[in-house]
This record gives structure tokens, C-alpha cells and sequence, in this order.
């Protein structure tokens, strides 16, 4: 039986190496076909804003990496509403993150939702194992 | 005596931010690296705090701000500078302080 596997990201990515150690964790525990849900709360956001370019630091970029969950079928990935908000982000400052429904003729979906806190509350609660990073 | 101020860490996450806008005097610099570089975008909670602070001299590393997605997002009158201008910032000031 499949157990419900949530990730909590909430550093900033590059700084630390929280964000990338977090992603590598992400797709061993899709290899074991797991049911893997991904959370971005508090600087964790950041992980996902799109137009990264490390060239000048010297560090190799896993801004693409997000865009590969969707084929380890990571396709929940929830971000806080409140996070977004208290460093003036929208989605639209965030990856279109997209997934490919089998069951749908491979219809592309969105993997990533927007929820409240106590939404995001909820979520936390019907998890099995727990991940913070 | 000018002194430069480095901040690395991100002011959601640290008040290192906080501490060094309260103890930096007025003329001196406070350059933004590394997680410290979200300081300097807008629409956030400190933004106004840089916005009110007219006496003191911003500037971000743009390496850092590149690769976090967020040069667009710079608010203005922040100087943007390379690893050169930096080690001119060095030169350029008495003392370093770096608020790790």
C-alpha cells in the first residue's frame, strides 16, 4: 500500500542546499511509487520563480527540474497563498508547473494548487510521513 | 568613517536585514547578496522599509538576483553591481561589516 509522502520546502533555493537536497529526496521516493505531495511555504516559494539564471554564481541551475516532476507523476504541489502574497509574488511569477493525465488521453493539467494556510492545513493533516526541507 | 554592510540572508528568514538597517549610519552602503538580495524586490512586506531609508546607499549583487528569478522585481533606486563593483564597494569604504 502506497503511503501519502509530504515534502515542506521552506528555504529560499542557492542560498542553502535545503532546496536542491529536498528535490533529489522528491525523486527517490516517486521511484518507490509513493503518493508524493510537494509543499511551498515561506521562502520555499521562491523555489519556484521562473527566469533563473546562475551563470554569474557559478552553481548549476535545478530551476528545470521542477518542470520533470509531472513525468515521476509529482503532480501535487502546493503552494501557500500567504507565502505568495507577503513577498509580492503571484503564480504568475511562478514555473507553469503541468502534468499529463493518462487516464484523459494525456491531457495537460496544472500540478501546481494555490491554497490558504488552513487549506494547506487540511492537506497536512491526511498525510503518513512527513519531510521537512 | 563610511562603512559597507553585507546582508546574505533573506528578511523573511533572519533579521539580520533589520539589525543592520538599524545600526547603519547615514552615507554608509548596505550591499544585498546571496538569500539578502529579496530585500530589494517590491511588493513585499520590507519593501517600504528600503523605500523610507533615504540616507543610506542600496545595492545588490546581480549574479544573486539573476539567479533567483527576481532582477525584474528590483525596486528602484537600487544599484545593480558585478563581483568588480563590489570589490570597489570594498575599496571605496573604510570598514566591512557583514551581517551573517
Amino acid at each position: 500500500m502506497a503511503k501519502k509522502f509530504m515534502y515542506i520546502n521552506r528555504k529560499a533555493p542557492y542560498g542553502t542546499i535545503y532546496a536542491l537536497e529536498s528535490l533529489e529526496v522528491v525523486l527517490i521516493g516517486a521511484a518507490f511509487d509513493q503518493d508524493v505531495s510537494l509543499a511551498f511555504i515561506g521562502d520555499g516559494v521562491y523555489q519556484l520563480t521562473k527566469g533563473q539564471n546562475t551563470k554569474g554564481i557559478g552553481q548549476k541551475s535545478f530551476s528545470p527540474v521542477y518542470m520533470a516532476l509531472g513525468d515521476y507523476d509529482v503532480n501535487k504541489i502546493y503552494v501557500e497563498k500567504e507565502s505568495l502574497e507577503e513577498r509580492g509574488l503571484t503564480l504568475d511569477d511562478l514555473q507553469h508547473l503541468v502534468w499529463e493525465d493518462e487516464d484523459e488521453d494525456y491531457a495537460e493539467k496544472d500540478s501546481i494548487r494555490l491554497v490558504s494556510r488552513s487549506e494547506l492545513s487540511d492537506v497536512l493533516d491526511d498525510q503518513d510521513v512527513v519531510l521537512s526541507f | 568613517m563610511t562603512m559597507l554592510h553585507t546582508v546574505n540572508k533573506s528578511p523573511f528568514e533572519s533579521k539580520a536585514f533589520d539589525t543592520c538597517l538599524g545600526l547603519a549610519k547615514s552615507g554608509s552602503t548596505i550591499l544585498l547578496i546571496e538569500d539578502g538580495v529579496y530585500a530589494a524586490t517590491t511588493g513585499n512586506s520590507v519593501a517600504d522599509k528600503i523605500k523610507n531609508t533615504s540616507d543610506i546607499n542600496f545595492c545588490v549583487l546581480g549574479a544573486d538576483a539573476q539567479a533567483r528569478g527576481i532582477e525584474a522585481k528590483l525596486a528602484e533606486g537600487i544599484k545593480v553591481v558585478d563581483y568588480e563593483g563590489f570589490v570597489d564597494l570594498v575599496a571605496e569604504h573604510d570598514t566591512v561589516q557583514a551581517w551573517l
